[in-house]
């Protein structure tokens, strides 16, 4: 695969370590009511698409940034990468 | 139901043969002209006492045993495709029980044992081969360890067998011993440890339950359930609807998408793990040779190949096949450990989906609908249970209660912390 970074263009996917389920970005609150329930299922439970999926990939051997892959699972085409950054401002994070 | 010595009554009507040599010999003579398909193909009854989705390994050995050890007839085993198609038909075939952990190891001791006894219990030959299998050690941390997964193995009732060095050089003598990175320093074995022809063991199977009365309906895909109040009724599917009093979730690596018409999350992602099979050798390898610090892993078929194998891909995938960077990993690491590999062609690679749990270890659990039950999260390790998950499921649908060996296969582990964690790796699923 070849993941076309933002920044620094087509780069190998061999590159990049793949976290999992951009999910992951949208951290629960720790104070709210059912926190516990919410960081169970933050922490553990997926959607597991077949189909699109949108993932967290580091670029460890790279430029060290986060980015957020659209990528379908049953084909592994690559449709969009952002850099994870954005997509959270995007979601209402600060950073 | 009662077995005679050369014959089980078939429920489609016909006489269905016990296998033996003396049957061989006789067909020789006469041309082979008298072999009967070993399964029925049967149209779906409006009503079963237990569905179970997916007519794999693990699926149609939990019929197998309901049938045999519970007590139970009225079962269908539905596919999508035809049956032993998934990961049973895609695997390296190893069977082994060197666990560590005590919600574990018990569980993988009895799948060992329910191996041993296989051919005998189905009458079929399932090529149950206990050429051993080895872990290498290159470092006296790593000894430490695998002294005590020996240790824990003892407990459970397995056989462990510690060698230095010098033994495995007389052993082993074409393994690379001073590399300089990962020098050999010594091994575990488990001598009872090898493989198994794994398309056999589906076929195996399949006929013990057909011939107990199982229907294996195949070509019948699950496409929702009817779950009505909480509980669960019964499956819609593309040859119509079915009730049923139990369902029987079963499906490996499609696990997400089945359990998403439940409108259930799991704590499980599917990843792909490549294979590889030489061209065919005369005998090489002995056992089973794993390097588990360099990610590869190998044995020889009965045919001849080097059958080996590495790391998952590392990225979610329902696509069974991988990419290029884990190929190279893989060569690398058979090069580094056992460098004569690279005088033998590949022949093929392929790649099988696996249902990577969040903790490295499967679930044999009811959910949290009635009627509803969930066997998974097997990650790339589900050939060598495929017994024991077999008899431990049906003991779940049979009794309403988990087996003592599958008891901490939890769904819900996570909320209680009763994790079981082989690696010590977190909820990460492709570190596991």
């Amino acid at each position: 695969m070849i993941i076309n970074h933002p920044i620094l263009g087509p780069r190998d996917a061999a590159e990049f370590v793949c976290l999992g389920d951009a999910c992951m970005i949208d951290r629960p609150d720790w104070e709210a009511e059912d926190a516990m329930q919410q960081f169970h299922e933050y922490g553990y439970l997926r959607d597991n698409p077949a189909g699109q999926h949108q993932e967290l990939w580091y670029h460890e051997q790279g430029d060290r940034s986060w980015l957020v892959l659209t990528r379908n699972t049953l084909t592994h085409e690559i449709t969009k990468v952002e850099m994870a950054r954005d997509v959270a401002r995007s979601r209402g994070r600060d950073k | 139901m009662a077995r005679d010595a050369t014959e089980t009554r078939d429920f489609g009507g016909s006489v269905k043969m016990r296998y033996s040599a003396f049957k061989i010999f006789m067909q020789g003579l006469t041309g082979n002209k008298s072999w009967k398909p070993v399964w029925r193909e049967p149209d779906p009854k409006p009503e079963y006492d237990i569905i179970i989705i997916g007519a794999g390994g693990h699926g149609l050995s939990t019929a197998y045993y309901l049938a045999k050890e519970f007590g139970m007839r009225n079962i269908a085993v539905l596919e999508k495709g035809w049956l032993g198609s998934g990961n049973i038909g895609r695997n390296t075939t190893i069977i082994r029980s060197n666990y560590l952990l005590p919600g574990n190891q018990p569980f993988y001791e009895m799948s060992m044992k329910l191996w041993e006894n296989l051919e005998q219990d189905t009458n079929y030959n399932s090529m149950v081969s206990q050429r051993s299998i080895l872990n290498l050690i290159h470092t006296d941390g790593q000894r430490d360890a695998f002294v005590r997964r020996g240790n824990a193995m003892f407990l459970s009732g397995a056989d462990a067998e510690l060698v230095d060095a010098k033994q495995l050089r007389d052993e082993l003598p074409f393994l690379n011993f001073d590399d300089a990175r990962f020098p050999i320093k010594g091994g575990l074995f488990q001598r009872r440890g090898g493989t198994a022809r794994h398309d056999a063991v589906a076929w195996g199977y399949a006929r013990g339950a057909d011939s107990r009365g199982v229907d294996i309906i195949q070509n019948c895909e699950v496409t929702g359930f009817d779950i009505q109040g909480g509980v669960c009724r019964g499956v819609e599917t593309s040859r119509g609807p079915i009730r049923a009093r139990k369902v029987a979730m079963c499906v490996a690596g499609s696990s997400g998408r089945v359990a998403a018409l439940a409108g259930m999350r799991l704590p499980i992602e599917s990843h792909v793990l490549q294979a590889f099979v030489s061209e065919g050798l005369k005998p090489t390898l002995p056992g089973v040779i794993t390097f588990g610090a360099g990610h590869f892993y190998v044995s020889q078929s009965d045919k001849g190949g080097l059958v080996f194998g590495g790391d998952i891909d590392g990225y979610n995938t329902y696509a069974q096949r991988g990419n290029l960077p884990v190929v190279e990993d893989v060569a690398e690491g058979g090069m580094a450990i056992m460098p004569m590999i690279g005088r033998a062609r590949l022949l093929r690679s392929w790649g099988g989906v696996m249902d990577m749990s969040m903790d490295g270890t499967p679930f044999i659990d009811k959910t949290h609908i009635e009627g509803l039950y969930f066997n998974g999260g097997w990650c790339y390790g589900g050939f060598k249970a495929t017994p024991a998950s077999g008899y431990c499921y049906a003991h779940l649908l049979a009794k309403d209660e988990p087996h003592p060996n599958a008891a901490q296969m939890r769904l819900d582990r996570f909320m209680t912390g009763n994790l079981i964690d082989e690696k010590g790796q977190g909820n990460q699923p492709n570190l596991h």
